[in-house]
C-alpha cells in the first residue's frame, strides 16, 4: 500500500462515518419529490426568476420572489409554479397555481430553510413546458435547528 | 381564528396589474420544534389560500411546512372592474379565515 492508496482509505472511512450524521433530506429526495410533482417530464433551464438573499441570518424567514417570463394571456400563460429546497426534510415548499385574474406570474414568500442549500424554482406553461432555475442561499442558523428560546 | 392582514389598492385603472398583499396569524409549526416539556409540537399549518377577484381565482397556493410562519404573499391581479376581493385561509383542521377588500376600477 502506497501512501496514495492509504489516503483514499482515510477519505472513505471518513465519509462512511460521516453518512449517518446527515439525517436532513439530500438531493435524490428533491428528485423525487419533483418527479412526483411534474412527473419526470424534461425541463429546461431559463423563464423562471428565484430572488434570494445570498446569504441568509436564520433559515426560519428568508425572503423569496418568484417570477416567470410570460405575457399571461389567454393562451400563453404560467399555469402553476412550484418552489423545492435542495436539503429541507420535506423538499416542496409551495405550489402556486395562476387563476385567469393573475396580473403577472410574480409572486412573493417567505420560506423556511434548513441549511446551507439550493432553492429550486419551476415552473408549468400552458403548452405544458416545464422550465426552471436553481439559486444556492448560505445558511447561518437552520429553520429546524432546536433552539430554546424562540424570536 | 387567526388574524389577517391584507392591502388591496383603492383604485386602479383598467388593465392594471396591481399589487395585492395578504397575511395572515398563524405559527406553521414544521413537526421540528419542542415545548418546554421537551415534547415534539404536531404540524399544525394552513394548507391552502385562494385570492378570487370578479367571480375567478387570482392565485392558489398549496402550503407546505417550509414556508414560515405567519405566512405572507404578496401577487398581482389584473384589474377589470369594480368588485370584491376575497380573501381564504384553510387550516388543516378545516378552520377557514376569511378576509375582503373592494378594488374601485376606472
Amino acid at each position: 500500500m502506497n501512501r496514495r492508496d492509504a489516503l483514499t482509505a482515510i477519505g472513505s472511512g471518513a465519509t462512511l462515518i460521516l453518512l449517518p450524521l446527515m439525517s436532513f433530506a439530500g438531493d435524490q429526495d428533491v428528485t423525487d419529490a419533483i418527479k412526483s410533482v411534474f412527473g419526470g417530464k424534461p425541463m429546461r433551464n431559463g423563464r423562471v426568476t428565484l430572488e434570494l438573499p445570498k446569504l441568509a441570518e436564520t433559515g426560519n424567514s428568508v425572503p423569496l420572489t418568484l417570477s416567470v417570463k410570460s405575457p399571461m394571456s389567454a393562451h400563453d400563460r404560467v399555469l402553476r409554479a412550484c418552489i423545492f429546497a435542495s436539503r429541507n426534510p420535506r423538499p416542496l415548499i409551495a405550489t402556486m397555481t395562476f387563476g385567469p385574474h393573475a396580473g403577472s406570474a410574480s409572486f412573493n414568500t417567505n420560506i423556511r430553510l434548513s441549511g446551507t442549500q439550493d432553492v429550486i424554482g419551476i415552473a408549468e406553461m400552458s403548452d405544458h413546458s416545464l422550465w426552471r432555475t436553481q439559486v444556492r442561499v448560505f445558511v447561518t442558523v437552520g429553520a429546524c435547528d432546536a433552539l430554546q428560546t424562540r424570536y | 381564528m387567526a388574524n389577517s392582514r391584507i392591502k388591496v389598492p383603492e383604485s386602479a385603472r383598467v388593465g392594471e396589474a396591481v399589487e395585492i398583499r395578504a397575511m395572515v396569524m398563524h405559527p406553521m409549526e414544521n413537526g421540528y420544534n419542542v415545548d418546554t416539556q421537551g415534547t415534539t409540537i404536531p404540524v399544525h399549518i394552513i394548507t391552502d389560500f385562494v385570492c378570487r377577484y370578479d367571480g375567478a381565482e387570482v392565485i392558489r397556493v398549496k402550503l407546505e411546512p417550509g414556508l414560515s410562519a405567519n405566512p405572507f404573499f404578496s401577487f398581482y391581479l389584473k384589474a377589470t372592474k369594480t368588485g370584491a376581493v376575497d380573501f381564504e385561509w384553510v387550516d388543516q383542521d378545516g378552520t377557514v379565515t376569511t378576509a375582503g377588500a373592494t378594488l374601485r376600477v376606472g
